[in-house]
């Protein structure tokens, strides 16, 4: 009985952020999502991580009733979609993966006339916009023609387009793509700070560092469908064990390598100009010669979805 | 935390949204006054210096043959018939190709639909803007009629609504041929093979009964036609009832463009 009580028990009985339920979408013959199922709890950074092609950017658009399912039901903040996909968007932040900047504006422009599409008071407007200038570290640029900014600085303002209401849930699809590593970290400094402010994240990637240094949850998409979900390291542990043994050598000898795998029934793979053998930790005397590392999400991911990274 | 977001959505609850929320279009059109600062001495130095040109020519190359069009002087019948073409160009154009850049090249709709405003928010905005702008210039004409020896009548501020009215319908129509497109070059087709002689065979530069029996009947289809008698009438000062029926059918036009490239956008827009 008093467990009830425990706000813990409270946390678990709020209702998920985003939840889709055998969503289906055809793109003519193309089955982009197919019997997706995925629920996304409020206050997380949830992960949707899968190779180009899985259905992850079809999925976030659904979310924005920008895509029209099929079939299935869809539910964003307890909305209703596409019914009552408005009120959902007055709540929500989206950062697309394209580019989409208004290249004429300045930085203070856009973000005043997307103050007013989400509907943020006119009272209200002027400071919305200088704080979303000063997330993205670009109240130096308010002025400044997009046109004439860099890359980094014109992701970060796309970030803040999406932050300027103070949304409770932000859609990012692939918010790094394309970025150099400085700028990435600082994107991932923001979308933690998000996190820490209880906002619900849902990030769309297909760069397996990304999803395993910001999500809390990591749902694995492959061919339109979730193939696995949990915290990184729990998958990790379940899809590619504890250790990884890689194995350097000339094509021949890895050729060979993994022909004694197959043989011993070893999962393995071809990583990069090695050979690599999951749950190290299990093979006995026989194991070939070669370094071991702990496994990784990307060991995880490819066992999962039988696709590479680049 | 939990509680604190809880808050703005009991509020948002109570009050029920609408199809075509004022908050949405508001938001929408600010972004073309935005983009309308950088531009509107470009846009005023040709919506003046274009009909200049017309009169000029037409005054100085027909007006010596043609003194009077029926009981109009040759002044009041070309300066009230370019006020037709500013608000078919101004409207028309804009429609097909604003649209078309901003849907396809910048991504600029796909932005502002992931935010709260629908398709229909979205489109209806952009033609509310452009009338409006085709309204206000559509007096341009009449402004350099009067400095030709057009005399300034008080009908003459009608103009403004009647140019609102064509521009919303011919708005509308580039905004359903930019849906329609494959590319932007498919523009070259509607404006040699539709707006060209929509502005010509409207009685804009010479009568439409000047023509054959055939195209007089085509004319009375063309909503331009009767864009242009409702001008000559409200800004001679010689508005009738038959000006009723000019005005119903702009309004027909304007409401079936309308629907019509909501449809057709919305369609691609939404996946």
């Amino acid at each position: 009985m008093a467990q009830q009580l425990d706000p813990g028990t409270h946390e678990r009985a709020q209702p998920p952020a985003i939840s889709l339920r055998n969503v289906v979408k055809r793109f003519g013959s193309i089955v982009a999502v197919d019997g997706l199922n995925l629920a996304v709890p409020a206050g997380v950074c949830f992960g949707l991580l899968g190779p180009n092609g899985a259905g992850k950017s079809t999925t976030m658009r659904m979310l924005t009733a920008q895509a029209l399912a099929d079939s299935g039901e869809i539910e964003v903040l307890g909305y209703e979609l596409p019914r009552e996909s408005k009120r959902a968007r007055m709540e929500m932040g989206v950062v697309p993966q394209l580019d989409n900047l208004d290249v004429e504006l300045t930085c203070r422009q856009i973000l005043t006339v997307f103050a007013r599409l989400y509907r943020v008071p006119g009272g209200e407007r002027a400071d919305a916009v200088r704080r979303a200038l000063e997330l993205a570290n670009l109240a130096l640029r308010a002025d400044t023609i997009v046109r004439e900014l860099s890359g980094g600085m014109r992701r970060r303002l796309l970030v803040a387009r999406g932050l300027i209401h103070r949304p409770r849930l932000v859609l990012l699809d692939e918010p790094t793509v394309g970025l150099d590593p400085q700028v990435r970290q600082e994107l991932w400094t923001l979308i933690d700070g998000l996190r820490s402010e209880g906002v619900t994240v849902l990030m769309s990637t297909h760069y397996i560092e990304e999803a395993e240094r910001l999500a809390d949850v990591v749902a694995v998409m492959s061919q339109g469908k979730i193939v696995a979900e949990g915290a990184p390291a729990e998958l990790v542990r379940a899809y590619a064990g504890e250790q990884v043994l890689e194995i350097y050598g000339p094509p021949e000898q890895l050729a060979a390598a993994s022909d004694t795998a197959a043989r011993h029934g070893w999962q393995s793979r071809r990583s990069g100009p090695a050979l690599a053998i999951m749950r190290a930790e299990t093979l006995d005397g026989d194991a070939p010669q070669g370094v071991r590392r702990p496994a990784n999400l990307e060991d995880a991911f490819v066992a999962l979805t039988g696709e590479e990274i680049e | 935390m939990s509680v604190q977001a809880d808050v703005p959505v009991a509020r948002a609850r109570a009050r029920p949204l609408r199809r075509l929320e004022p908050a949405a279009l508001a938001g929408v059109m600010s972004r073309d006054v935005v983009i309308f600062g950088r531009y509107w001495k470009a846009t005023t130095f040709s919506s003046i210096v274009q009909p200049t040109i017309y009169l000029l020519a037409f005054g100085l190359g027909f007006g010596t043959l043609v003194s009077h069009i029926g009981h109009l002087k040759y002044v009041e019948y070309v300066a009230t018939g370019v006020v037709a073409t500013a608000v078919l160009f101004s409207s028309a154009f804009p429609g097909m190709f604003n649209t078309f850049v901003r849907w396809q090249f910048q991504r600029t709709y796909d932005a502002m639909l992931a935010a709260p405003v629908d398709v229909e928010e979205l489109i209806t905005a952009e033609i509310l803007w452009i009338s409006l702008r085709a309204g206000v210039y559509g007096l341009a004409p009449l402004l350099v009629g009067i400095a030709f020896g057009l005399d300034p009548d008080p009908g003459m501020l009608l103009v403004a609504f009647i140019g609102f009215l064509t521009g919303f319908g011919f708005a509308s129509f580039g905004v359903l041929i930019a849906a329609v497109a494959k590319t932007i070059d498919n523009f070259n087709y509607v404006t040699s093979a539709v707006l060209t002689p929509l502005f010509l065979v409207a009685g804009t530069f010479f009568p439409v009964s000047a023509l054959p029996a055939g195209v007089r009947t085509v004319a009375q289809f063309n909503p331009l036609y009767h864009c242009v008698q409702l001008v000559r009438d409200a800004s001679l000062g010689w508005l009738q009832l038959a000006d009723l029926g000019h005005a119903a059918v702009l309004l027909a036009f304007a409401v079936l463009m309308w629907r019509l490239a909501i449809w057709q956008l919305s369609k691609r827009l939404i996946d």
